[in-house]
């Protein structure tokens, strides 16, 4: 491995990254830089890799090459692809959506976003131990998660619907309720696959609120793919664009708009044909499990 | 299944013909099936093989097969149509919103509880004295202790998912451990008791720790295998545990120190009741009822705390769990280790109630029986699992004293080897009636506001 990267400003630095499955080669050799505070767009056509390298980044999967280096404000810095699946999430603080909502459908909202705090819940609860006793220590932690729980619910606004089970929320909701549940981790770096999929126009418009709301409130740096041209071009900062595994483009919504490799393998046609395309592409296709 | 593809079609004339023809199948299936198994009776005779015909039994089998069929799709069908007419959240078959199933539910539980305590009470005035009252205060050690071992492998499989099948083997575990201590260190029950718990939880941290990486199916089989393993070293290592003859003479339970004998340190010596050998009995049911309670309460307090909600939560979706940062290994495994400790502490107080164990006791069987009652009590439910628990074990006793069946299949009639069949056929009853177990609402862990249960069709069962 090379130097150590200057990591000025930069949360997350994606160096050589290649996955490969068998002979087939879903990400090659990508680089990009996600800055801290910036809203970063991943996009790319239908199985151009781009969950895949959420899967790495998350620790679902082990690229096969590649450094993925995450540095916190207070400079320390984690290497994920080292880390174990969960560590991501505790000790290096990323945290992330999926594509197909998994939230736990049988609990309730609050519940959910209960599940999220686990690690400092646990810590106030002694494993348990003082928990079972009924320690006030570890009661007044559970309230503080709780109230934490309802900030957040407020927030999705989702307060009346607290003690309903997750599987019982319309569609947009659970989108919502899952960027909520990452948001209780506490995170550095929050990835986001495909958000706004199957969201009607205003609820779009409240997603894009939302995950501004994110990066300008909270010390948390948004890394999102989405099919969806006009959140794309709305709210990133930046923009990369995959094409069959690879980087073919990486600067401003303006400069990515008006690259002609982008044009011609992603944007290439009329505004109307896009929309039928992300549509088509946003909500029809099934996908692949990551597996541990 | 026939009737599957027939269903679509709309209630009528045609329905029913169509119901009849299913029922004939399945008549006809059975017919099949018991040409081979049950229409010749083979009895040794002076020449060879007697066979005795036996048609008018299969004929009645046969009957009774298509009746029930009948009936069942009949029933079926009316609850269908009921159901389309009123589209509420009902919860499942008993026709209760999941809040009513809460109330009832939690009534249910202390209605056990109060029943359970005062069960030797009522027994011995019911029946008019201690001694005559034995038979009924066996019985509910005996419900009490699968109310146990229920309850402990809820936590495996009802709250955390994963399916294991070899529970038995942590029952032995701690059964063997007791006896083992008790017999060649002359240690006291008490101080067995949570040592075979722990015992236990090592061996299930031992075995949890490569398996729990599997999921489903395989876990359920490394489970299965795991458990006759246990049991074939129990067989063969005799130099330790007296292979298949068992351990005998193991020390009975004392008052905390003090023995039951007649004697003037006994315990009735020393508090000034007459000498009875019931006295020991119903001190051991105390304790079964009070290490199940413990259980219970233990159970009902984790699943408040971070460690049963992540369990919940390992069930409901496995991978969301580690995007979340939690620890999915050392989750699973302090479920596997808590619910073998249970197990094992129940063993321990089957080995004092026996004073004998052999390895006959830890077959594959009881890990049926226990998963039985897990799963038809309602994966995840307290209640469900202590009703189960009294259906199953005290269900064929129950049998056993009705006159009638006696009348019908003769003096030598025993409910208790009719028992798998039995079990079979609660299985089947349930798997048509109530596919999520006696009570399949879940109750949220926390609430900002009343809490209101969860109908079972939301709640994961797990995948292992
Ligand atoms: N676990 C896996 N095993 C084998 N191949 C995989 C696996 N995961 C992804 N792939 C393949 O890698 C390629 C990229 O898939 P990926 O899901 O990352 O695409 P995507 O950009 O997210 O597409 P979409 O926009 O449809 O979500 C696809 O060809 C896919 O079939
Ligand atoms: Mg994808």
């Amino acid at each position: 491995m090379g130097p150590v990267p200057d990591m000025d400003g930069v949360v997350l630095a994606v160096e050589h990254l290649t996955m490969r499955f068998g002979g087939l080669t879903a990400v090659g050799d990508l680089s990009f830089d996600v800055r801290r505070g910036d809203i970063t767009a991943l996009i790319g056509p239908n199985g151009a890799g781009k969950t895949t390298v959420f899967n790495c980044i998350t620790g679902f999967y082990k690229p096969t090459e590649g450094r993925l280096t995450l540095a916190h404000a207070d400079g320390s810095r984690h290497l994920l692809e080292r880390l174990p699946n969960h560590a991501v999430n505790r000790t290096a603080r990323v945290a992330r959506t999926f594509q197909n909502i998994r939230l736990f459908q049988g609990m309730t909202v609050l519940e959910n976003l209960l599940v999220a705090q686990h690690a400092p819940l646990m810590r106030a609860s002694g494993l348990s131990v003082l928990g079972l006793l009924g320690a006030g220590s570890y009661r007044r932690a559970e309230a503080a998660a709780i109230e934490r729980a309802k900030e957040w619910l407020g927030r999705i606004d989702l307060m009346g619907r607290a003690d309903d089970p997750a599987g019982d929320l319309p569609y947009g909701a659970q989108r919502r309720l899952e960027i909520a549940r990452a948001m209780c981790t506490d995170p550095v770096l929050l990835c986001l696959d495909e958000p706004a999929a199957g969201l009607n126009p205003r609820e779009s418009g409240e997603l894009n609120a939302l995950l501004r709301h994110i990066r300008d409130a909270h010390d948390t740096s948004v890394l999102l793919i989405e099919h969806d041209m006009s959140v794309v071009m709305e709210i990133s900062d930046h923009v990369v664009v995959l094409d069959y595994g690879v980087k073919i483009a990486d600067g401003t919504p303006g400069e990515v708009r008006a690259d002609p490799r982008v044009i011609a393998a992603y944007l290439g046609v009329e505004d109307e044909e896009v929309a039928e395309v992300d549509a088509e592409v946003g909500l029809a296709v099934t996908h692949l499990e990551p597996q541990a | 299944m026939a009737g599957g593809l027939m269903n679509t079609k709309p209630p009528g004339g045609s329905a029913l013909a169509d119901v009849v023809r299913d029922a004939g199948l399945y008549a006809l299936v059975a017919f099949g099936l018991c040409v081979p198994l049950i229409s010749y009776r083979t009895d040794p005779g002076p020449a060879g093989l007697d066979l005795t015909p036996r048609w008018p039994l299969v004929a009645g089998l046969c009957a009774a097969i298509f009746v029930v069929r009948l009936l069942q799709r009949l029933v079926l069908m009316r609850r269908d149509a009921r159901r389309a007419s009123a589209p509420a959240q009902t919860d499942e078959t008993l026709g209760l919103a999941p809040d009513a199933a809460i109330k009832l539910s939690t009534l249910a539980l202390w209605a056990f509880i109060g029943l359970a305590l005062t069960l030797p009470f009522v027994a011995a005035l019911a029946s008019g004295g201690l001694g005559e009252a034995r038979y009924w205060i066996d019985l509910g050690i005996l419900i009490l202790t699968y109310v146990m071992l229920g309850w402990g492998l809820n936590i495996v499989v009802g709250l955390a998912g994963l399916l294991d099948l070899g529970y038995v083997a942590f029952y032995a575990v701690g059964a063997y451990s007791y006896a083992l201590l008790a017999t060649t260190f002359g240690l006291s029950f008490w101080i067995c008791l949570p040592l075979a718990g722990l015992f236990a939880a090592l061996w299930g941290m031992l075995l949890g720790f490569p398996v729990l990486r599997l999921r489903g199916d395989y876990l359920a089989i490394v489970t299965l295998a795991f458990g006759e393993i246990i049991r074939l070293v129990l067989i063969n290592w005799v130099d330790v545990t007296g292979g298949g003859a068992g351990i005998s003479s193991i020390p009975r339970a004392t008052f905390f120190g003090i023995p039951f004998t007649a004697g003037e340190e006994g315990f009735a010596a020393r508090f000034g009741l007459t000498f009875d050998s019931m006295h020991r009995v119903v001190f051991l049911y105390y304790v079964i009822l009070a290490l199940a309670l413990i259980t219970n309460l233990v159970t009902l307090r984790l699943r408040r705390l971070p460690i049963g909600r992540a369990w919940e939560a390992l069930r409901e979706d496995e991978i969301a769990c580690r995007s979340l940062g939690i620890n999915t290994t050392t989750t699973k495994l302090t479920a596997f280790a808590l619910g073998a400790a249970f197990g094992g502490v129940a063993g321990s107080f089957f080995a004092v109630r026996q004073g004998f164990i052999s390895p006959e006791s830890f077959n594959f069987l009881e890990s049926a029986i226990i998963l039985a009652i897990v799963v038809l009590g309602g994966m995840g439910s307290q209640v469900g699992v202590a009703i189960a628990a009294i259906a199953m074990v005290g269900g064929p006793e129950m049998l056993r004293n009705l006159g009638f069946l006696k009348a019908v299949f003769g003096e030598g009639f025993d409910p208790n080897e009719y028992r798998l069949l039995l079990f079979g056929l609660a299985m089947v009853a349930m798997m048509v009636w109530r596919p999520r177990g006696l009570i399949s609402v879940r109750v949220p862990s926390v609430a900002l506001g009343k809490r209101r249960a969860i109908s079972g069709a939301h709640v994961s069962e797990g995948h292992g």
